[in-house]
């Protein structure tokens, strides 16, 4: 079967009940809770993408501008409108659902670099959008006043109530995702990455199914967005540009994209270096990016996650 | 008594051209697969045996003619439409999902008669958990038929050949067939595995699944099937009962560019 165990859950998810507890006792780490809502943005996102790109097999180049309908949805719809900002994340959700419908329907018929191309000239092209429709997104400049988010009456106003809120969700998403993978549903998304001919000889509609997951990793990056937005308070252009897309690619390659552990690894190791770790090397930090990219898929195929695995294989020879 | 014919026959392959570019594949061909029985397809490599597969199942379009199925036309439908009907098939280059495990594999098999719907499948509703382990049972009894209760939770790409090209014939009969394609079932078997493919076959025709065979191997296609089909460079030149066939002269001809009887 394919092996997702309870223990390894049930040990992360007390780490992330009491983590900002440590972090609140250590001065030096007071403000790693912060980094950890990026982190949980950030897995929201690639938890959706692994399944696109580590289980369906199919590569999006264009998930930034997803993460941005979301944020600019709720943005728009919250100060222009000023709609509660859960309806409004729905609202973002759906969109993306529609654009990820009428996107994917064409471009998922294309296969490797040409689906690669596609997504990633429609992330360009999102992102012009955002920049150029100056009265709905407020143009290079971003948009303000966004306003925080309420969960039955409680104003969530702090770092750590933002915390909790998001991690709950990444949580939801990825036992969400367990369930989905070891279900008839996963199951033929993973026929259709190994072989697609025979998966259709099972009488699996191709086109449908990739067109689902697709959609299903666009909602949670919706989701993301909105969640950003609101946590942000402000949001402009660059932060849901192609770089940003392609630091959700070094996300999960650098997790491992064969497993959900992967994406959550890769989430939270990027959130830091590039929130914490790399800030000394300025304009420079794209390079090590790259490096990182260029030495993971050299080195560690599998990603952080398959290291147990490759040591154990190397152990028995 | 034409009609009666007619109702036997489960799969009808009419007038059927294939080309790609300016090669012809198939000139001309017509088959007929009676209900029940087993259909070999036989002749030299190039033959244009796998590209008739290809056709019947969905993953090539004929250039001209047609495939009628319990009488309906399925030429021109999808792969997974094709499925749908009830044809089901295996590859002469094993395709199994070598991501997963054996029952895993036989599981998917099963995708057509099972709710895939995906918020149901993330929520893991009663009846989702219900129907896995509906569709656990029924996966093992297929790999006890097979033969391949023991290597349940083994990964699809840890068996060894003989024992892959099995579990896709397992993988096919999950679908709940009414027509199997077994696209050279017996290549690069030796011979006790080729034997419990050949039994294996016949056993699949016990339960009242027609066969469909594109085999090499002529001791299996002989011993096995009911009625041969010959293609030579894309075009038909015998069909009959194995008997009629040994003893054909153009089959010979192809095979042996001689004229004694063949495959004795």
């Amino acid at each position: 079967m394919l092996e997702i165990r309870k223990t390894p859950m049930v040990a992360v998810a007390a780490a992330i009940v009491l983590f900002p507890l440590l972090a609140a006792a250590i001065p030096a780490m007071n403000h790693y809770t912060g980094i950890m809502v990026f982190a949980g943005i950030y897995c929201l996102i690639t938890i959706g993408l692994s399944i696109l790109m580590g289980y369906a097999g199919q590569i999006s180049l264009g998930h930034a501008a997803f993460f941005g309908i979301g944020a600019y949805t709720s943005g728009i719809l919250t100060t222009q409108i000023r709609i509660d900002p859960w309806l409004a994340l729905i609202a973002g959700i759906l969109a993306a659902a529609l654009v990820a419908v009428a996107v994917g329907a064409p471009s998922l018929k294309l296969k490797g670099h040409y689906l690669a191309m596609a997504t990633l000239a429609f992330g360009i092209i999102v992102n012009i959008v955002f920049r150029e429709q100056v009265a709905l997104t407020g143009g290079p400049d971003g948009m303000g006043g966004i306003p925080r988010m309420q969960l039955f009456g409680l104003m969530i106003d702090s770092t750590q109530k933002f915390y909790y809120l998001v991690w709950a969700l990444v949580s939801g998403a990825f036992l969400f995702t367990v369930n989905l993978l070891q279900s008839p549903a996963g199951r033929a998304l993973r026929a259709i990455h190994t072989s697609e001919p025979a998966a259709s000889a099972m009488g699996i509609d191709i086109a449908r199914t990739k067109i689902i997951v697709f959609v299903y990793s666009a909602a949670l990056a919706s989701l993301a967005g909105s969640l950003y937005a609101h946590y942000m308070n402000f949001i402009n252009p660059s932060s849901f540009d192609l770089f940003f897309s392609i630091k959700l690619i070094i996300m999960i390659t650098l997790g491992g994209m064969h497993t959900l552990w992967g994406a959550v690894l890769g989430s939270i190791l990027i959130a830091f270096l590039s929130l914490e770790w790399l800030h000394f090397f300025e304009e420079f930090e794209i390079v090590v990016y790259g490096g990182i990219l260029l030495a993971v898929t050299i080195f560690l195929p599998h990603g952080l996650a398959g290291v147990p695995a490759m040591l154990r294989n190397r152990l028995r020879r | 008594m034409a009609t009666r014919m007619e109702t036997n026959t489960i799969l009808e392959v009419e007038a059927l051209i294939k080309s790609f570019g300016g090669v012809t594949a198939l000139m001309d061909v017509n088959l007929k697969v009676p209900k029940g029985g087993i259909k070999a397809v036989i002749g030299p490599n190039g033959a244009g045996k796998t590209t008739l597969f290809n056709i019947i199942t969905g993953t090539l379009a004929p250039t001209e003619g047609q495939v009628k199925f319990n009488g309906g036309i399925i030429s021109g439908l999808k792969s997974h439409q094709i499925a749908a009907l009830g044809i089901s098939r295996t590859f002469q280059t094993v395709e199994l999902f070598d991501n997963m495990t054996v029952l895993e594999n036989v599981l998917t098999g099963q995708h057509l008669h099972c709710s895939s719907i995906f918020m149901a499948c993330g929520l893991s509703l009663p009846m989702i958990r219900r129907q896995e382990r509906g569709m656990i049972a029924k996966a093992e009894k297929i790999l006890a038929f097979i033969g391949l209760g023991h290597k349940a939770d083994a990964m699809a790409d840890s068996l060894p050949l003989g024992e892959r090209k099995i579990l896709e014939i397992g993988r096919a009969l999950a679908t709940d067939p009414q027509l199997i394609c077994l696209d050279e079932p017996a290549a690069g078997l030796n011979e006790t595995e080729t034997e419990a493919a050949a039994r294996l076959i016949q056993a699949i025709k016990a339960k009242g699944i027609t066969v469909l065979l594109v085999e090499h191997d002529m001791h299996i296609i002989m011993n096995i099937s009911d009625e041969i089909m010959v293609l030579n460079y894309g075009e038909k030149i015998a069909d009959g009962t194995p008997t009629e066939i040994q003893c054909n002269p153009k089959v010979i001809e192809a095979y042996l560019g001689d004229s004694e009887c063949a495959f004795i």
